[in-house]
């Protein structure tokens, strides 16, 4: 038996982390702090308000409908990415020539800057001269984002579409191919039908990449500004003006420092608790324990 | 049930070619009769599986035919082959309870819950797998796993065969041991035909009537485990058979006299004059006698003496070849000389790998 020793020298080691940590998140996360809970009316002069910046915003209607939009948003993109993203992994050959060309593919539009989507979609979906806009006026359809609040959705919807379904086609492919060609065969040999194969050989064995692609889209989505900010800047009126837009309205157009504080902790805060809940939820469906507790997975 | 009869099959993991080597199954005959227990043994890379997945039809062959009963099934889909193949790693669907594992080949064909259910409780305690039977699979450990593999491909009673492809890999050997004979049991329950792979000549030798020695790509025997031990047809089935395998040393041979690195034996056949080819002599080491020096018989020189218990397994050279002796346990020899002796009526002659057959003296 090895005697424990306690050697508390070992904190030191420690230490950068602490130092690294605390610079990049404590320290201006305290500044917000502390925004968030004092009032100033210029000259650098602040004084402590308490809960009230909070209290406005729990009870604004301007924050609640940008919540709610935000939620629709994440929403939809979840709805369409995930089973798009399956779908369009469960197609990709396994080998052969067609896989590097496919992988190339489908990494290219995560490869290409947001503000670069936004700008592609701005000028792909203008009726004017974009490409999108023109060819459907030209059938007469009437679509145009800047004026009208569903047109202007579809486009930050498809936008988001374009620019990420690629990132869960190659998470859901990354796990399609650990899958050993024994389970295929077995499949057949029981005889099981190309449901079956699905439901119980391929999505098991993707349900932990999923896992993942679902929170990151989700965080992503959740925390969207760039594109959608490029296209429609949030309109037409305030139809797209998601969370972290609002956030920006408030706090750099107002220049509402102790409003935009509190609703950036809020923020974090919704992110950090739907992130906690999706990932429990999520390692909870459909097993009973992970792979780690018998000590080795499958 | 059916017989099922390979018809000049060949195939190529490349597609059709002209080059021989491409070819990972060379052209083979072969009728597996209704009910066999069959083995087939080889060593790794040697085309066991490719075989094995050609008659399930998970591979479609390169040429020839696949016959059950005189039907042509060789473009059947497997799903419409009824077949069951059990495969070297355990194959088990994670989300599954072992019940549903089991009852998952019958309930994808439609069979209803009455019929299911007695059956793979019949199936489950045969298994030992019982007491797990409302588990996910998913936590359960190796053996389990493949128990569970196994019993799927015995779940179903009407199957034209069982194609087990090393199922006991990873068992343990305990274990492996009560599987065997409770496969073998059930085989001659239900008289299933079985091909059954592996590596391990035990296994193939206790399991089968009929031992399929597969080398290169190619059958290079097929016999009863006693004709596979004493008459060797290639001097791959001797050297693989038997442990340790046979003896096989380069020779010049004329008439019924064969002469190893200038040493001349007298053999019990006589041969008539040989082609050009490499010719060898093979004699098992179980045939061969160690004597003290000075007797009768070649002179040779001990190198190493093991003793795995049963008996004692001796390395000896005569002149520049060495060769296995078996001795039984009491055998005490000092010195490191001594004196072989062949039993003559044991050694083959192999021309170019392959036996051939003198006339008896
Ligand atoms: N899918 C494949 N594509 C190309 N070549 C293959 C493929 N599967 C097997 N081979 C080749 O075919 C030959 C026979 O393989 P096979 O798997 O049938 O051997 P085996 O006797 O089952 O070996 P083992 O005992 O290792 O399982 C080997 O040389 C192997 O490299
Ligand atoms: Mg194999």
């Amino acid at each position: 038996m090895i005697a424990k020793q306690v050697n508390q020298k070992a904190w030191f080691m420690v230490l950068p982390v602490f130092l690294i940590v605390a610079f990049s998140a404590v320290i201006p996360l305290m500044t917000v702090v502390n925004y968030s809970v004092q009032d100033t009316f210029g000259n650098n002069v602040f004084f402590w308000v308490g809960f009230d910046w909070f209290r406005d915003l729990v009870h604004s209607p301007r924050f609640h409908q940008a919540f709610l939009r935000q939620l629709l948003f994440s929403g939809i993109i979840l709805a369409i990415e995930i089973p798009l993203g399956i779908a369009i992994a469960l197609t990709m050959p396994k080998k052969g020539w067609g896989v590097p060309l496919c992988l190339v593919n489908m990494a290219l539009p995560l490869l290409i800057p947001w503000n670069v989507v936004g700008t592609i979609w701005q000028i792909f979906g203008r009726v004017d001269i974009g490409l999108l806009g023109h060819t459907l006026a030209a059938f007469g359809i009437d679509y145009n984002y800047t004026q009208d609040p569903i047109a202007a959705w579809i486009t930050v919807v498809i936008m988001d579409i374009w620019h990420w379904t690629s990132l869960v086609v190659l998470l859901c492919y990354a796990g399609l191919c650990s899958i050993p060609d024994a389970y295929y065969q077995a499949a057949r040999i029981d005889g099981a039908s190309r449901w079956a194969i699905f439901r119980y050989i391929q999505l098991p064995k993707m349900h932990r990449v999923l896992l993942i692609a679902i929170l990151l889209r989700f965080m992503d989505s959740f925390m969207i500004y760039t594109e959608p900010f490029v296209v429609t800047g949030g309109g037409p009126g305030n139809s797209t003006t998601f969370l972290s837009i609002d956030l920006v309205k408030l706090a750099i157009g107002q220049f509402d420092l102790g409003n935009a504080a509190a609703m950036s902790l809020v923020y974090f805060l919704i992110i950090l608790l739907s992130s906690w809940i999706f990932y429990t939820v999520m390692s909870n469906v459909g097993e009973e324990s992970s792979p780690t507790k018998e000590g080795g997975g499958a | 049930m059916a017989s099922i009869t390979l018809k000049d099959l060949a195939h190529s993991y490349r597609g059709e070619s002209e080059n021989p080597d491409d070819f990972a199954l060379k052209k083979l005959n072969l009728t597996w009769r209704d009910g066999g227990a069959y083995a087939l043994l080889g060593p790794s890379g040697c085309g066991k599986t490719t075989l094995l997945n050609i008659i399930s039809g998970l591979l479609i062959p390169t040429r020839g035919q696949v016959l059950f009963n005189e039907q042509d099934v060789t473009r059947l889909p497997t799903e419409q082959r009824n077949i069951a193949q059990i495969f070297q790693f355990p194959v088990i669907y994670d989300t599954m309870t072992v019940f549903e594992n089991l009852a998952f080949p019958l309930k994808n064909r439609g069979r209803t819950k009455q019929e299911i259910e007695p059956r793979v409780i019949e199936l489950a305690g045969m298994l030992g797998l019982e007491k797990d039977l409302y588990s996910k699979a998913q936590h359960l450990t190796a053996d389990a796993k493949q128990k569970i593999s196994l019993g799927r491909g015995l779940i179903r009673k009407s199957v034209n065969a069982i194609l087990f492809d090393e199922p006991l890999t990873v068992i343990d050997p305990q274990l492996k041991w009560q599987l065997r004979s409770q496969l073998k049991s059930l085989h001659k329950k239900f008289k299933f035909t079985m091909i059954y792979v592996t590596h391990d000549q035990t296994e193939a030798l206790t399991f089968a009537d009929e031992v399929i020695v597969m080398y290169g790509g190619a059958i290079v025997q097929i016999g009863t485990p006693e004709a596979l031990f004493e008459r060797p047809e290639h001097t791959f089935v001797g050297y693989f058979i038997g442990s340790p395998g046979m003896n096989i040393l380069p020779c010049a041979l004329k008439g019924n006299r064969a002469t190893i690195d200038g040493i001349e034996i007298v053999l019990n056949q006589s041969y008539k004059a040989q082609p050009t080819g490499k010719i060898e002599l093979g004699v098992r080491p179980e045939h061969l006698k160690l004597e003290a020096p000075g007797r009768d018989g070649l002179p040779v020189k001990i190198l190493k003496i093991d003793d795995i218990g049963r008996h004692k397994i001796a390395k000896v050279a005569l002149n520049n070849c060495q060769l296995s002796v078996i001795m039984p346990e009491m055998t005490a020899l000092t010195g490191d000389m001594g004196t072989l002796v062949i039993d003559t009526r044991h050694a083959n002659i192999y021309l170019d790998e392959h036996l051939v057959t003198g006339e008896t003296l």
